[in-house]
């Protein structure tokens, strides 16, 4: 009898429990994708710089500290490791497989949402603790955002790893996570001086953190921040789909 | 030609080199068959064209009667691949790796019986960036043996190996023709291919320099001898 793929459910979760044991049981990775937005929902919340805007002091930091989570996991996390994968030729040996170049990205897809649904849990439950109380009507919304923050940065986080070499890849990642906290991850962008402000509006940073802060806070459903999202998501998977390479 | 890999007439070229010009060859079932050639023959390029991670500009190759750009995952868990850097991941270790590589099969190869065989115990709870090369290769020929494949192929399988592992790999090997399997290794060593090989395909140039049964390329001369008298002439 002839060898047989798994069924492909079988074969995305297996990939994606793969990734996202690989995800968790790394202490750098564990560090900035859930480590360090805990210490800035803290650091933001007893301080009373910088400021975030009107609203529970609380709930703000929360928000921002649940959008730097989707920033490290699906964007730095993503393409950091997609880019040692590529390197070592482990996503090469991959599409060999019946998992194959469709069910991977499925894969990545499902890992990065499992680590986000941790961060989501510490996250708000140090929220919580710290005296955020984000109304009912704003939790969907809220998920909404993260959902389409991920999808965005995701596919921008491919495109990096799949088209510079992995030390680049390192570089860069890291350098971007520094660059969007200012950026509107933490602190609303109309809080930004002058033109600055609506560059951080129109940046996957700035309208995942004004998205989810609007949905937290207020419980809105911000269109417009979600067309931005949607937008970087198309756009990057585009470019990703045309310049990603499997091999070094 | 039959066989379950064809290669017809095979092009691939990389912005003003030509890696592969115009090379035929074909393996078939219970058979192995070496790949040899200097570096730059053109071998590499050739067998991923056959594991459908690169496109052909010319001709055709199939592995068991479907172009493998254009694959399924059934047809993917009928071909077993060794890449020579191997494709682990650096952080993980041996058994996680190997039992995640496994769930993608429906009726993968018995785990435990690999991982004796090939001696991966030894070293299961060291991470793959600090494995040495031989451990490596070990790994990645399990990983490549998982899936009872009909066809496998094998990119420089005992590079790094001492001689009682590369004796062990080679006995896996021959057990895997021996089952029906249609083995295609790539490899420098000449000792590797007389003593594993049904057939012997020497690559130059890109091109095929000659082609059949070990004693036909021989032609009652060492292996050694031909390969060097064929594929100098190819280089001038």
């Amino acid at each position: 009898m002839s060898a047989a793929a798994a069924p492909a459910r079988h074969r995305v979760l297996a990939r994606a429990g793969f990734e996202t044991r690989a995800l968790l049981a790394n202490g750098e990775q564990l560090l900035v994708s859930v480590l360090l937005p805990a210490l800035a929902l803290v650091g933001l919340t007893v301080a009373s710089v910088p400021d975030l805007g009107p609203g529970p002091r609380a709930d703000l930091a929360t928000a921002g500290a649940l959008a730097l989570a989707v920033v490290s996991t699906a964007f730095t996390g993503q393409a950091i490791s997609t880019g040692f994968d590529r390197r070592a030729g482990v996503l090469r040996l991959l599409g060999t497989t019946p998992l194959g170049r469709g069910g991977l990205l499925a894969a990545k897809g499902v890992a990065v949402l499992s680590v986000l649904a941790v961060q989501v849990v510490v996250l708000g439950a140090l929220g919580l603790a710290l005296g955020a109380r984000p109304g009912a009507g704003g939790i969907l919304p809220t998920l909404v955002g993260l959902l389409l923050g991920s999808a965005a940065f995701v596919a921008l986080a491919l495109l990096l790893a799949g088209t510079l070499r992995a030390e680049a890849v390192l570089a860069v990642a890291n350098l971007v996570w520094v660059l969007l906290l200012g950026l509107g991850v933490l602190v609303p962008t109309d809080l930004l001086p002058g033109a600055l402000a609506t560059v951080a509006a129109l940046l996957p940073s700035g309208a995942l953190g004004d998205a989810v802060r609007m949905s937290f806070v207020e419980g809105a459903w911000p269109w417009g921040q979600w067309a931005v999202l949607v937008g970087w998501a198309v756009v990057g998977g585009l470019l990703t789909r045309r310049f990603f390479r499997w091999g070094d | 030609m039959t066989g379950a890999v064809l290669v017809r007439e095979l092009r691939r070229s990389f912005a003003t080199t030509t890696a592969v010009d115009g090379a035929s060859w074909s393996a078939s079932p219970g058979t192995v068959t070496a790949l040899l050639g200097p570096n730059g023959a053109g071998k590499t390029t050739t067998v991923e064209c056959l594991e459908g991670l690169q496109r052909p500009d010319g001709g055709s190759v199939q592995v068991l009667g479907v172009d493998p750009w254009r694959s399924g995952p059934d047809h993917r868990a009928r071909v077993g691949v060794m890449l020579q850097e191997g494709g682990l991941p650096t952080t993980s270790r041996p058994l996680p790796l190997l039992r995640h590589l496994a769930a993608l099969y429906a009726e993968p190869a018995p785990l435990d019986e690999l991982v004796t065989r090939l001696g991966i115990e030894e070293f299961a709870r060291t991470t793959v960036r600090r494995m040495s090369g031989g451990q490596r290769q070990r790994v990645a020929l399990a990983a490549a043996l998982l899936p009872h494949p009909d066809v496998l192929f094998l990119d420089e399988p005992t590079a790094g190996l001492d001689p009682h592992a590369r004796l062990e790999v080679w006995d896996l090997v021959r057990a895997e023709a021996a089952r029906g399997a249609c083995v295609v290794v790539t490899t420098h060593s000449f000792e590797e291919a007389e003593r594993l090989a049904d057939r012997v395909v020497i690559m130059a140039a890109g091109r095929v320099v000659a082609d059949g049964t070990l004693d036909e390329v021989r032609g009652g001369q060492s292996l050694e001898g031909v390969y060097f008298a064929l594929t100098t002439r190819a280089a001038r």
